[in-house]
């Protein structure tokens, strides 16, 4: 499973990726969190407000910080 | 109520005299915050709610079918319920122009997002009554929409970034939040905005009390009344590059006019402090060039000393 925070860089986007790793850890499965800070990958996921989080492309969240427990239920 | 709260701890609890000093801007402080916190915190939750209504995905599918004019209103509008954040501001753009919004509207809704907000209108209604805060938001759509409108009949798409316009700029449907998620969004959001803004606010409104309490009456009337002719391009020009959201500004300018800062002149202040800054010119820079970026700065600030006069000459 790949997981892609989407953001260019925000103090949001920072704290989205530490808890999309909290999440994997906790959920025990497995799966490759990257950060995406290219403009040009963020705008290919027709992404518009920043952070997002991506779940094997596919667009779950955007615009909003979401808690570890939250991205566990989106796995 | 709250007046008497505030009047119970500072004259009785800490024994200040009425009609003091430090009596008058601690009165002043403890009021203002009391009443201002209660005011954000539930207008804020509304407000969160009804933007979960409007991501900016659905803003830039409505707006990509309006041409000019109704497009620049409509996008005049959306800025105020369509959550943004000017660090998405480069995306926003994109996604914006990339979708077939034309460039004006595009800027409308750039204009009047940062400036008309629920947090502004919060607080004028708070610290200055629902009428000032009414002119405020009339008046703010009113600079985004003509200011949109002349940017793009300027015909400036050349300034734009040409990578911007090369962009692929994919689809993503995210899907509508369930009833509860709503609650649980607005919630967040309220918190995570409380937080953030509440330095500011207390900032603000301990500078507001001081010069409620310390600076003379009228001091300002000279310099900032409304007899100065100059008094509006220079608010405007000391606001472009301040860098404050409402909460930290509102309360100090509304201490500035008690002591003689004319209305047009605070307004005109407010909106070069809210609607453009240094920082978000360095945000855009990455997808306007400079000369675009100098005709929005421009067209902005002189929509907003327009409106400085305006306001001093019939209020």
């Amino acid at each position: 499973m790949k997981i892609e925070i989407l953001g260019t860089g925000c103090a949001k986007c920072k704290k989205l990726y530490e808890n999309a790793v909290d999440a994997v850890k906790q959920s025990g499965k497995e799966a490759e969190v990257v950060k995406v800070e290219d403009i040009r990958k963020i705008m290919a996921y027709g992404v518009m407000s920043t952070p997002a989080l991506v779940v094997d492309g596919v667009v779950k969240t955007s615009g909003k910080l979401v808690s570890p427990q939250e991205i566990i239920g989106m796995l | 109520m709250l007046k008497n709260f505030a009047d119970y701890i500072v004259f009785n609890l800490f024994t200040l005299k009425p009609g003091s000093r430090l009596g008058e801007a601690l009165d002043f402080f403890i009021y203002d915050t009391i009443k201002i916190f209660l005011l954000l915190t539930v207008i804020i939750y509304v407000v969160a709610i009804i933007r979960s209504k409007f991501p900016p995905e659905k803003t830039r599918k409505i707006l990509s079918h309006e041409r000019e004019y109704v497009g620049n209103v409509m996008a005049a509008l959306l800025g105020i319920v369509t959550p943004f954040c000017s660090c998405s501001a480069v995306p926003l753009f994109i996604g914006f122009v990339e979708s077939g919004v034309p460039l004006g509207v595009t800027f409308s809704f750039l204009i009047s997002s940062p400036m008309v907000n629920e947090v502004a209108l919060v607080l004028l209604w708070g610290l200055f009554g629902w009428k000032i805060a009414l002119i405020y938001i009339g008046t703010g759509l009113l600079v985004a929409i003509i200011s949109g409108i002349v940017i793009g009949k300027l015909r400036m798409e050349k300034y734009v970034e040409d990578y911007v316009w090369q962009m692929q700029v994919g689809n993503s449907e995210v899907a509508d939040p369930s009833f509860r998620e709503t609650l649980d969004y607005a919630r967040d959001y309220t918190l995570g905005l409380l937080k953030k803004i509440w330095p500011y606010v207390l900032i603000g409104i301990g500078v507001g009390a001081f010069i409620h309490g310390y600076a003379p009456e009228e001091f300002l009337t000279k310099y900032a009344g409304r007899d100065n002719p100059f008094a509006v391009p220079l608010a405007v020009l000391i606001g472009v590059p301040l860098y404050s959201n409402a909460a930290g500004i509102i309360p100090i300018v509304q201490a500035l006019m008690e002591k003689g800062m004319a209305v047009g002149t605070v307004l005109a202040f407010m909106m070069a402090v809210t609607a453009l800054s240094l920082p978000e010119a360095v945000i855009l820079k990455n997808v306007m060039k400079n000369r675009l970026l100098a005709v929005f700065f421009g067209t902005v600030a002189i929509a907003i000393v327009f409106v400085g006069y305006l306001f001093n000459a019939i209020l």
